[in-house]
């Protein structure tokens, strides 16, 4: 579904991603592993291009979207959920959904905004409220129903589980695995390697900016030296 | 009571334009993050093209249509104002943008110029609101209850569009977080020109709304600037509600003003906007405004260094060619060049405020013609020998900075810009409607320098040694510690305050010291023509002096001077044509566009490519 094949990305003189190759087929879940800094971020904010590789080449379903401006990008149907959140915090609940909702897309869920309250039922009381009136872990979810409301048949999730409680941890786990089986292509960074072993099928690994394993999370298991050299803290 | 009344109702009937302009601005600034300058002069074209509908659509339908009409076309020039000089700026600094709008300012004046001429044009009565009210025994124009009664409608169709809609929605969230908004789906340059497009259309209605009460002449641009700014500033920048008390108190303070206390219109709404700063910091509902956290892109900055061998050795030969100037050039040229080098110095105080500082003052007049004003005050009133007056103009202006620096420097960004404003628009007031001390519009005549000094080879040699002195002053305060520590406010400032910097004093004394530099270059500018103006303390002239670093280049240390120099001299050359104004502002805009380094950054860029500089290290 998603094909990036070696793109380079830089923050000014810094060279984050090096040669970065990476393949999401449809219907999985990845998760994308690595320490702080290894470029996680990056990959997902070069497929989004909201930093442009300076080369190398991504393509979406066939289609080359190196060059295109991001919001032609989601309308394709990639959704992206920022590590940030960034909710828009001034406007409700019902409003930053507003700001996220797309024409429905052949082939993927069209969602609306009470299924998404059915999704996530904290929001559903929550409605009205402001966006900076939220908690974190409410916070993380309406970046994700934001994000649903364009219909995405792939999605980008940066670290959903990063600084929120346990309990939403769990939460979130629940609802990437509906996601998925309702069809939806996750990439998923994390750093959480529990979480990534109760939501996702391959695992790729990045350390400095490129490639250093890729499988399935069951394989992974059976090799902690791998794990050990790349992952430990 | 019925007097009071009917007082109310016409402040309330002169904030309808107001507010109109007003709100376009904020809107504009909310999601765009530009500070639109040239919205005064879309006001401008609005009454224009107003009038020329008006002349040509009969009855009160085409006084009515005439007045939509207008609103559209001028909606129409802001889309092409925002795809022809913004779109391509949109990435560049903040800053860039503003003087892009300053160009345009000037493009629209003279094209209005061409199309209507120089005459004043009355505006036409509306049809069937000839005549007045009675409202408890007070006559009221039927047009101002109109106009009362309208705007409520306007400003609420507004607020549905803002609250109610979902483009309303997604200009909201653009004014907080437009990446996000794009990487939503949302095609940002569509939002962009649809808001500036509604923005424009706002000020064209103001300006065609206000035809019967004020017509159209060619200062209505400036005029209106002041007062739009100041409502966007006391109601809060991005803010509708705001924009409409602010508007309401404003022109309702105005009303009574002009009854009560006629020799303070003009400096009281400035007083308004000082005291709402300094209680609302961000205006009555604005929200805390950080320059530069919208996605600002930029360069990191360049280390500044000493000048090269080479560098130096050009600017000695430059020197002595000028310090040889007497032998060979007329009496004119040395009268134009104590004009630029003046101005120079009056471009260098502001660079170092500007682009050592990272202060971007809208005000630095203020301190130049503060500086022209002590002295020429001194003259006249004390009978002060012309070295005493001298040495006192730089160190009052100095004072004068130290004071309002204090004020000022507890906002930043926007707001820091906006209150700097205020101050120099405060003392201009002053100075004008203040005529038994100051001779109001007549100014100060017969401030001559001493006896030595009258022959014009003297005067010159006299600027020449204080500008360029002045000059490497600020370049030696630049490499030195204090210098350091400036900078290390600008790029970060609870970085520089954790190393032990006081910025909060760096950046005050800064202030004055910027200050007192551009009061010498008043001080010279004084005893050089003898005379001083209220147009010496003019928003014009601080923009004069904000266009010239920019377009020298900000980032540079030459910048300011190379630019003051480059554009008094074309200046002095466009002036004989009849629309120079056009060109320059084509000039200005091209500029901007082409090579945002400025001229000295381009210059470098130039000299790098061709191997003559060596490369910065962090270039």
């Amino acid at each position: 579904m998603l094909e990036v094949d070696n793109i380079n990305s830089f923050y000014g003189k810094a060279h984050v991603l090096r040669d970065l190759t990476l393949s999401v087929p449809h219907g999985n879940v990845i998760a994308l592993l690595g320490r702080n800094g290894a470029g996680k971020t990056t990959t997902i904010k070069s497929i989004m291009q909201l930093v442009r590789p300076a080369s190398g080449s991504i393509t979406f379903n066939g289609q080359g979207i190196t060059a295109l401006p991001p919001h032609k990008i989601a309308k394709l149907g990639i959704g992206y959920v920022p590590e940030e959140r960034r909710i828009f915090t001034d406007l409700t609940v019902s409003e930053n959904l507003l700001v996220g909702k797309q024409p429905p897309r052949e082939g993927a869920v069209t969602w609306t905004e009470d299924m998404l309250f059915d999704l996530f039922p904290n929001l559903a009381e929550r409605r009205s409220n402001r966006g900076k009136a939220l908690s974190g872990g409410e916070q993380q979810m309406l970046t994700i129903a934001r994000t649903l409301m364009g219909n995405p048949s792939f999605i980008l999730l940066d670290e959903p589980s990063e600084g929120v409680a346990p309990v939403i941890v769990e939460q979130m786990a629940k609802v990437i695995q509906q996601l998925k089986s309702e069809g939806l292509t996750v990439l998923l960074s994390e750093q959480n390697l529990h979480f990534a072993q109760a939501v996702a099928d391959l695992a790729v690994i990045i350390e400095s900016g490129a490639q250093v394993y890729s499988g399935t999370l069951k394989e992974l298991n059976s090799h902690p030296e791998i794990r050990d050299a790349y992952l430990a803290a | 009571m019925e007097f009071f009344v009917a007082q109310l109702l016409t402040g309330l009937a002169n904030a309808s334009s107001l507010f109109l302009v007003a709100c376009g601005l904020s809107l504009i600034f909310g999601v765009t993050r530009i500070v639109n300058f040239a919205h005064g002069s879309l006001y401008m074209l609005g009454a224009y093209v107003g009038y020329s509908f008006m002349q040509t659509l009969p009855g009160a339908v085409g006084f009515w249509g005439a007045i939509l009409l207008a609103g559209v076309v001028v909606g129409i020039i802001g889309v092409l104002i925002e795809v022809l000089v913004l779109r391509p700026v949109y990435r560049a600094p903040e800053l860039f943008q503003l003087v892009a709008t300053f160009g345009v300012i000037l493009v629209i004046q003279d094209l209005t110029l061409i199309i209507w001429g120089p005459e004043d044009l009355l505006g036409p009565r509306a049809p069937g609101l000839r005549g007045v009210y009675r409202i408890m025994g007070e006559p009221i124009p039927k047009y101002d209850i109109v106009l009362l009664a309208i705007t409520p409608f306007i400003a609420l169709a507004l607020w549905y569009l803002i609250t109610q809609t979902r483009v309303g929605v997604l200009v909201r969230a653009a004014t907080q977080d437009r990446e996000m908004v794009g990487a939503l789906g949302v095609n940002q340059a569509v939002l962009f020109t649809g808001v500036f497009a509604l923005g424009s259309a706002l000020a064209g209605l103001g300006g065609a709304l206000q035809l019967p009460k004020g017509g159209a002449d060619l200062l209505m641009d400036f005029h209106i600037l002041a007062p739009v700014f100041v409502v966007v500033v006391i109601g809060g920048m991005g803010s509708l509600p705001g924009a409409y008390l602010a508007a309401v108190i404003i022109s309702v303070l105005n009303v009574f003003g002009v009854t009560y206390l006629p020799q303070s219109t003009l400096v009281l709404m400035f007083v308004v906007m000082v005291v709402v700063l300094m209680i609302r910091p961000y205006g009555l509902f604005g929200r805390e405004e950080v320059a530069g956290e919208h996605g600002q892109v930029g360069e990191p900055e360049l280390p500044i260094k000493p000048a090269s061998t080479n560098v130096r050795l050009i600017v000695m030969v430059g020197l002595a060619l000028l310090a040889l100037l007497p032998l060979f050039g007329s009496s004119f040229a040395m009268v134009l060049t104590t004009d630029i080098l003046i101005f120079c110095l009056f471009a260098a105080s502001l660079h170092f405020l500007l682009g050592l500082g990272g202060l971007v003052s809208f005000g630095h007049a203020a301190y130049y013609g503060g500086g022209a004003y002590i002295a020429a005050l001194l003259v006249t009133h004390a009978n002060s020998p012309m070295e005493l007056a001298f040495i006192l103009a730089p160190l009052g202006a100095g004072l004068a900075a130290l004071a309002i620096g204090w004020v000022c420097l507890r906002l930043t960004g926007v707001y820091f810009a906006m209150l700097t404003l205020a101050f120099a628009q405060l003392l201009w007031s002053l100075v004008f409607q203040w005529g038994s001390v100051t001779g109001g519009d007549d100014g100060l005549v017969n401030i001559w320098p001493s006896d030595w000094l009258n022959s014009t080879t003297a005067f010159f040699y006299f600027a020449l040694i204080f500008s360029v002195g002045g000059i490497l002053v600020l370049r030696h305060v630049a490499h030195s510690p204090f210098g350091y520590a400036l900078r290390a406010a600008r790029d970060s400032k609870r970085q520089a305050e954790s190393t032990g910097i006081n910025t909060q004093r760096v950046q005050l004394l800064a202030f004055g010291f910027a200050g007192l530099m551009g009061g010498l270059a008043g001080a010279l500018f004084v005893f050089s023509k003898g005379s001083v103006f209220p147009n010496e303390l003019e928003i014009a002239r601080s923009f004069d002096a904000l266009i010239v670093v920019f377009l020298g280049g900000v980032k540079t240390l030459a910048g300011g001077v190379a630019g003051a120099a480059f554009f008094k001299g074309v200046e002095d050359l466009l002036t004989r044509f009849e629309y120079w104004r056009l060109v320059m502002g084509l000039l200005i805009i091209f500029v901007v566009i082409v090579a945002p380094q400025g001229i000295v950054g381009s210059i470098r860029k130039a000299a790098i490519r061709m191997n003559v500089l060596k490369q910065g290290k962090h270039s």
